[in-house]
């Protein structure tokens, strides 16, 4: 497999790389700071397999992820259950929820999904304020367990389990981009009744990835009640998430799965020091603005910007071409 | 006689208060090469598109290949070996016209047998048959509209089908252009590929065809030879007026 064995290094490397940190960074904060940029990879990454690859917009990434912390909270209060287990608990309901309203609103095109997700963003924020179990409007107060031994700090291991995550959400949006499947998503994105024409099962595959797309957002969120230790539909279902979820993969790049791990980083240190040195209420301004720049100078992303500037065609690989094609100078892009 | 390849029966397709197609029954043997031809509005493309599914008619069923396919969606009888150009080209203009290709090959061709199959080579080789080897790797979205008709064509020709519908690939081509493409289309029908054609190049379409359907208002006036056809009184006064 061409281009896989550099790209299995540097996931080895990241994981590795997570491992030593915990040991060798004293600070606290820095893994308090790590995890979010991390998590933003995350939902980054899912939300771009969907919204990226496929077109389909998704304004409610907050609800996949709140749905992932509170079904984490559910499981804490009732069973005790370990964090594995929330974990994959987590994914199954945000990837279920996706899946639900891709089976309502998938049939329909464009812009009817993103209402849609929206709509159940309100929904699913309204129903866990009135779950009384789960803290409701309250809020509810989770206990971080002793850290396991190897680990200095429960936040540490968090940091290192939302870097696996990280890598789990890279190496599959990497696999569908460079896969038949990502051939097919795009084709849905350009035309999908030509796509359906020339044999892609459309439905069928809007549906797998809104499911992936929506379990990986729940990966990101089954973590957070243990790493803020305490809860509350607000913060939770905070806009903030929606809004990153989909800026950092448009000022990144949503072709390629490399768009949205730049983007997740740069937007979430930046949020982290703008936070820190200046304001916590200017980090979101800081992406809104960013944003629209992005939006209006560069609708490519960064990775768009590094091709024009590289006369290459795309940062990162590429399905079927060799490398040759890959590197050849042509005007691939839009004109 | 031989089981028909496509059964259209007596379908109708509305659109609004506009009936687009009353009552169309055609019934198209295999390896036939069919030429539809009828004035603007007629209701060709809208049968080209109920055929392929891309419209569900209001009534009336199709088979095709003895399957009864009018509640499947497009994608189902493009595996069952349908493939259609479109009237107005939909490339996908994201994709290097390589890519384009690739599509019907992965999901129509080699679909559950991907990893065996050379996709690459297959795509360049339909692209040198059809004189845009060399544009391989530029983007779909630099083309010109006679490199699109004929990426239209190579698309439809990726996916390998048994039946093959065309909706004016030719408008626009210059009359070399008309000549090469009519030369592989013919190909193809030898290799015992169905073909259902669309034109309003009358030359081309009487050369190509075995068989002319003439369409007007939403109905068939006239079926037969490109001759019989030609004669048709029908015909004759809805394009002479006379």
């Amino acid at each position: 497999m061409r281009n896989w064995n550099p790209f299995i290094a540097g996931t080895v490397a990241a994981i590795v790389a997570a491992l030593v940190l915990t040991h060798v960074v004293q600070n606290e904060y820095f893994f308090f700071a790590g995890y979010v940029v991390l998590q933003f990879v995350v939902l980054a990454t899912a939300w771009n397999i969907l919204g990226g690859y496929a077109g389909y917009v998704n304004f409610g990434s907050g609800a996949f992820f709140a749905m992932g912390a509170y079904t984490a909270v559910a499981l804490i209060k009732a069973w005790d259950a370990p964090l594995i287990v929330q974990l994959l608990a987590a994914s199954c309901v945000s990837g279920l929820l996706g899946f639900g309203i891709g089976a309502l609103t998938l049939r329909l095109r464009g812009i009817f999904f993103s209402i849609a997700t929206v709509a159940v963003a309100v929904i699913c924020e309204t129903a866990v304020i009135n779950w009384g179990f789960v803290g409701g409007s309250r809020g509810i107060a989770v206990i971080q367990p002793p850290p396991p031994a190897l680990f200095a700090s429960y936040t540490r291991l968090l940091f290192v389990v939302m870097a696996l995550a990280a890598v789990v959400a890279v190496v599959l949006a990497r696999y569908i981009q460079n896969s038949w499947i990502g051939r097919g998503l795009r084709a849905i994105r350009d035309d999908e009744e030509a796509a359906e024409s020339a044999g892609v099962p459309t439905l069928k595959l809007k549906l797998a990835t809104a499911t992936a797309s929506g379990a990986l957002m729940g990966l990101a969120g089954a973590p957070f009640p243990l790493y803020v230790s305490f809860l509350e539909p607000t913060s939770a279902f905070s806009l903030n998430y929606a809004v990153s979820a989909l800026a950092m993969p448009i000022i990144g790049g949503t072709a390629s799965w490399l768009g949205p791990v730049i983007g997740a980083v740069l937007l979430g240190s930046v949020q982290q020091i703008v936070t820190v040195t200046v304001s916590s209420e200017l980090n979101v301004l800081v992406v809104g603005a960013l944003l629209v720049s992005f939006v209006v100078a560069a609708p490519q992303g960064i990775l768009g910007l590094a091709s024009k500037l590289f006369g290459r065609r795309n940062a990162g690989d590429r399905a079927g071409q060799p490398a040759s094609a890959a590197s050849r100078s042509t005007d691939a892009g839009q004109s | 006689m031989t089981s028909p390849l496509l059964a259209v029966h007596s379908i109708s397709q509305r659109f609004g208060g506009f009936a687009a197609l009353s009552d169309v029954s055609l019934t198209v043997p295999p390896v036939q090469r069919l030429g539809i031809i009828g004035p603007n509005g007629s209701g060709k493309t809208t049968l080209i598109n109920c055929i392929s599914g891309s419209l569900r008619s209001h009534a009336g069923s199709i088979d095709f290949n003895g399957i009864d396919v009018t509640r499947l969606p497009p994608h189902r009888r493009a595996r069952l070996g349908m493939a259609r150009s479109f009237q107005i080209p939909r490339p996908f203009p994201s994709m290097t016209l390589a890519e384009n290709v690739a599509v019907p090959l992965e999901y129509v061709t080699h679909r559950g047998s991907l990893h065996t199959a050379d996709v690459r080579g297959q795509a360049l080789a339909i692209l040198e048959q059809i004189g845009l080897a060399d544009k391989a790797d530029t983007s779909a979205a630099a083309l010109v509209q006679v490199d699109l008709r004929k990426l239209e064509l190579a698309r439809a020709m990726a996916a390998g089908p048994s039946l093959l519908l065309l909706d004016e690939v030719m408008a626009g081509l210059s009359s070399v252009e008309v000549d090469e493409v009519l030369g592989i289309v013919l190909d193809l029908n030898r290799q015992g590929v169905t073909i259902i054609m669309i034109e309003h190049i009358m030359r081309a379409i009487m050369r190509f065809s075995e068989r002319v359907v003439c369409l007007d208002a939403g109905r068939v006036v006239a079926d037969g030879t490109p001759a019989q056809v030609a004669n048709d009184r029908n015909v004759r006064r809805i394009y002479l007026g006379a």
